[in-house]
């Protein structure tokens, strides 16, 4: 026990998960503005932007997230040198949520129009019928109703957003999955314990926000 | 005619998944029969598979300075070639490979610590690397203190790059990346100065064929790592490996063995401490 203990003055876990919640903070702020744009573009009554907002999805949805963060630091920083910002690790910071915010908007995208689907068809039709165009229309009939029915759906994204934050140690961010990955490699003689120190931490962050949407997705829903 | 279609593609995916699982089953039969029988009919080795110059699978041959040690005490506690079973040993499950019998012994770069030596036990050292740079063959960096305000790669879990934040260079800017290939790839584009780990390592970096004349150890190594030979706690083999490689080092097909591994890169290992001799066996 205490060379358990021990492993919290050597190494500090709290700090690395901090990192995470960080990322997935700025992460899901981003990819909730994109996937809300994109999920516009599909239910929108212009063939190119239903078109762009399908192929995102598609190549976003399908794409691994670990690549879409290489490809962040290998490609734009290493081969196209560019920079998010002049210091050097916040650079990597931000290229991370760039790619976490990406990744996630499809998923976004495609949790908000599944919410937009509980929306009956007669909303979006009364809504034209008092001279509502497409815009006022999603704006003020449409979304605010498709959000409410969409909080489960997002909130699954949220949760696999903070655990998937852990790829971002592959684009050089010192975050929880990277520490563990160093006190495995120096206290070989702790590895199981290191492991399920790391699991529970992620448990501990993803089970208030499963209650928290599961909550929210009773109370706010529209009721029909 | 589509029913036609996709019922011909579920098959051939649920044929391939069949044959990848018989694949796999395979393997792992034949390593529990080695275990079975005390390792008398054939020897698990463990040793990297992605480490060029020390332990590297090129399309199911190996190669590497660690691989050919490995292939010379195998051979000297009587194991002919196609006895030997090679098992890949990433850094992070060496102790498991051991503590759960899976293999035999571990030639994979790996260091001999005290914290280590609580889980497994060693033979060796076979080999004594110092922690480097590798940087491209035009810089000017000499060493560590050279780094302030410089880029420096290094492999996510490891601490070599710290080390050089912490004890030479306060200003360097550190960036971690899954491989070490990462890190050269991001050289050659020219945002990272410098790669850090064991001397012999880079070296094996250096040798690849794309990397060829394009970069340098610096030759200049700051710490000592004893690359070890890993054993389950309690065997027997660590005097006859000992023997092994006193043997090896003895007849020149250690030095030989370095000599092929690493052709064509400028690098000498560290003269005072190599070739290494053994230390006693607990």
């Amino acid at each position: 026990m205490d060379s358990f203990l021990s492993l919290f003055e050597q190494y500090d876990v709290a700090a690395a998960f901090w990192v995470n919640i960080q990322l997935t903070f700025w992460a899901a702020i981003w990819s909730l503005l994109l996937g809300t744009l994109l999920a516009l573009f599909r239910i929108s009554p212009i063939a190119s932007l239903q078109w762009f907002g399908a192929t995102y999805v598609n190549i976003f949805r399908n794409t691994p997230l670990t690549i879409i963060i290489a490809f962040g630091v290998l490609a734009l920083f290493g081969q196209l040198s560019v920079s998010l910002s002049s210091d050097f690790n916040l650079n990597f910071f931000r290229l991370a949520i760039l790619g976490l915010s990406l990744y996630h908007a499809a998923f976004v995208c495609e949790a908000i129009r599944s919410g937009v689907n509980t929306v009956p068809l007669g909303q979006a039709e009364a809504a034209r019928a008092i001279g509502l165009s497409f815009l006022p229309a999603a704006r003020l009939v449409i979304l605010p109703q498709a959000f409410r029915g969409a909080i489960a759906p997002l909130g699954n994204v949220l949760i696999a957003l903070t655990k998937n934050s852990t790829v971002a140690a592959a684009g050089s961010v010192a975050e929880s999955a990277g520490l563990m990955k160093t006190m495995i490699e120096f206290r070989s003689d702790m590895v199981i314990p290191i492991f399920f120190t790391f699991a529970f931490g992620f448990v501990l962050i993803v089970i208030p926000i499963g209650l928290l949407t599961t909550w929210a997705s009773k109370k706010l829903a529209v009721s029909r | 005619m589509r029913t036609t279609r996709y019922g011909a593609l579920a098959m051939a995916a649920a044929a391939a998944l069949a044959l990848s699982a018989c694949g796999g089953g395979g393997g792992e039969e034949g390593a529990e029969e080695g275990g079975g029988e005390a390792g008398a009919e054939s020897v698990r080795i463990g040793i990297k598979f992605d480490q060029p110059g020390l332990g590297f699978d090129e399309g199911g041959s190996y190669s590497g300075f660690d691989v050919d040690v490995a292939r010379y005490v195998a051979g000297e506690l009587g194991y002919s070639e196609d006895q030997i079973e090679w098992v890949e040993a990433p850094s992070a499950n060496r102790e498991n490979l051991l503590s759960n019998e899976q293999v035999d012994m571990i030639f994979a770069t790996y260091s001999i610590t005290d914290t280590r030596k609580e889980t497994v036990d060693f033979a060796g050292p076979y080999f004594i690397a110092g922690q480097d740079l590798l940087v491209p063959v035009d810089s000017d960096i000499t060493g560590p203190e050279d780094l302030d305000g410089r880029n420096l790669c290094s492999v996510t879990g490891s601490t070599s790059a710290q080390r050089v934040k912490d004890e030479y260079a306060e200003g360097v800017n550190l960036i971690e990346q899954p491989g070490y290939a990462e890190c050269v790839s991001l050289m050659s584009g020219g945002q990272i100065d410098a790669v850090t780990t064991d001397d012999i390592i880079l070296a094996g970096l250096a040798a690849q064929e794309a990397n060829q004349g394009q970069f340098k150890v610096v030759g200049n190594p700051f710490s000592e790592e004893k690359y070890g030979v890993g054993l389950t706690k309690g065997s027997e083999l660590c005097s006859d490996i000992n023997a092994a490689i006193e043997k090896m080092i003895e007849e020149g097909a250690w030095e030989e063995a370095l000599a092929n591994n690493l052709e064509g890169v400028d690098y000498e290992p560290n003269a005072e401490l190599n070739p290494p001799t053994p230390d006693d066996c607990a």
